[in-house]
């Protein structure tokens, strides 16, 4: 199993665990204190940082937030550039979680089939935005780089590419018998649980609450319409069924985006200082993502808080490890797809 | 798309009613952020009903650094909390789960506090 820099603490009587204290920690950085010496136009490239998975939604919502502080439209083909590098980074997480889901239950080959596909994914987003983890393709205003036709023709073709290759994968995660035998009944987390907890994302979806940031409109969200894909089994087979529900979602978005991408400018200039509050939310592929910024008028930030999905979830991988079998542990701690890095900043 | 935000200015007395109203209400909690102020941190508790997000604000003076603890409405408070005591100094009292000071582990105490130094200068590789 891949690990995340995260200690357990178990309490164990035979084979049950009764206890769980997490220590995180190790990766902290303090890049929310960055903002006292990064202007507010470099601060995107830090917030890039976050996290090398969520990479562009975090530069995509810092520039969101700011341009809702000035005042500031990005175009509209600048959304849907947003909307499809978002997606693609969606289908690239799914992915990767599917990928160290199967290792942590000894599926090595489903594990590399998973990361087999994530590679086509990263070829696009390198070839597209020129990085294959961390994008650098979000600025205030707008966007750095366009989408020739060629470029769009070349994602459509992948995305016609990958369709079948992901249904033959989700297929053996949702249907084998030894994946099931993993997942149906482990950390179960009830749609009450769920909402108490303050789960997002998938580990909310997947317990029946049908909520995602998408449908507030931002982006393009507007004009794609986006269907919160959920399961009633609030265990890790509804976790997992969900991202793997979301993986053609994205694919589809991504169609939907490309037939619709309107002509014109990909950003707008950026004049003068931000000032005032704002409170900015957008869907992550863990789930929801909440930026609070304060600025006063100069060019560095007075306060910038990221409340990350895996912070929120952290309760219900908690309440899920409680009265679990010791070797449920680590599919219990990859079913909320943790990421501290994110969690930490 | 533009957001309004709605915040209802309290103390620190009426947090645990507010809370629980909150909570009464069928509101998912969001956040608490903490900010330094110049004498005081000002606390922001967001929630969530139906997509509305609606935020609870109060100050904390550095004098007296107390707040109580929500976790017991709100169970997943506790990482919160635990993180504005590491990270700005603030005690709050009667956490569920209290780390007692190691949530973080970070070689500057309170780095995010009023007494903690500035963030280092941009450093460059000589020419």
């Amino acid at each position: 199993m891949l690990p995340e820099p995260v200690h357990l603490d178990l309490v164990v009587e035979d084979e049950r665990v009764l206890e769980a204290r997490p220590s995180i920690g190790f990766v902290h950085r303090g890049l929310e204190k960055l903002v006292e010496t990064k202007d507010f136009i470099e601060f995107v490239y830090v917030a890039e940082r976050i996290c090398g998975i969520c990479s562009f939604i975090h530069g995509q919502t810092y520039c969101q937030a700011i341009e809702e502080l000035m005042k500031i439209e990005a175009p509209p083909r600048a959304r849907y550039l947003r909307t499809i590098w978002g997606e693609l980074s969606r289908i690239h997480s799914h992915l990767l979680w599917l990928g160290l889901m199967a290792d942590a239950m000894g599926f090595e080959s489903l594990f590399m089939h998973s990361w087999r596909l994530r590679e086509k994914i990263l070829n696009v987003i390198e070839s597209t935005a020129g990085g294959r983890v961390i994008f650098g393709s979000c600025k205030i205003g707008g966007v750095r780089r366009d989408l020739s036709a060629e470029a769009m023709e070349s994602v459509r073709a992948c995305m016609d590419e990958i369709e079948p290759d992901l249904r033959r994968l989700t297929k053996v995660f949702l249907n084998d018998g030894s994946t099931q035998r993993r997942l149906r009944g482990v950390g179960v987390v009830t749609k009450q649980q769920a909402h108490d907890l303050g789960c997002v994302g998938p580990t909310l979806r997947g317990s029946g609450v049908a909520e995602d940031l998408r449908t507030t409109g931002y982006a393009a969200f507007d004009e794609i319409l986006v269907t919160p894909i959920t399961s009633q089994e609030g265990d890790s087979y509804g976790r997992c069924a969900v991202r793997c529900g979301e993986l053609f979602q994205s694919v589809e978005i991504i169609r939907q985006a490309l037939k619709k991408m309107p002509s014109g400018e990909i950003a707008v200039k950026v004049n003068g200082n931000p000032n005032g509050e704002v409170i900015v939310r957008t869907e992550q592929p863990r789930g929801e993502v909440v930026y609070c910024l304060k600025a006063n008028g100069t060019r560095n930030l007075q306060r910038f808080r990221v409340r990350t999905p895996t912070f929120a979830n952290l309760g219900a991988m908690l309440q899920a490890l409680q009265g679990c079998d010791l070797a449920d542990v680590p599919v219990l701690v990859l079913t909320i797809d943790p990421c501290i890095s994110c969690t930490e900043r | 798309m533009s957001h309004q935000l709605y915040i209802e200015i309290i103390t620190a007395g009426d947090l645990i009613s507010k809370v629980a109203s909150k909570k009464a209400n069928g509101c998912r909690l969001v956040q608490i952020c903490a900010t330094t102020l110049a004498a005081a941190w000002e606390l922001t508790y967001s929630f969530d009903l139906d997509g509305l997000l609606t935020h609870l604000r109060l100050e904390v003076p550095f004098g007296d650094p107390r707040i109580p603890s929500v976790s017991g409405i709100y169970p997943c408070a506790f990482l919160y909390e635990n993180e504005m005591n590491d990270l700005f100094g603030l005690k709050v009292e009667g956490m569920t789960v209290d780390f007692h000071g190691s949530f973080y582990n970070t070689s500057v105490k309170h780095a995010f506090g009023p007494k903690a130094p500035a963030a280092p200068a941009l450093t460059r590789l000589a020419d």
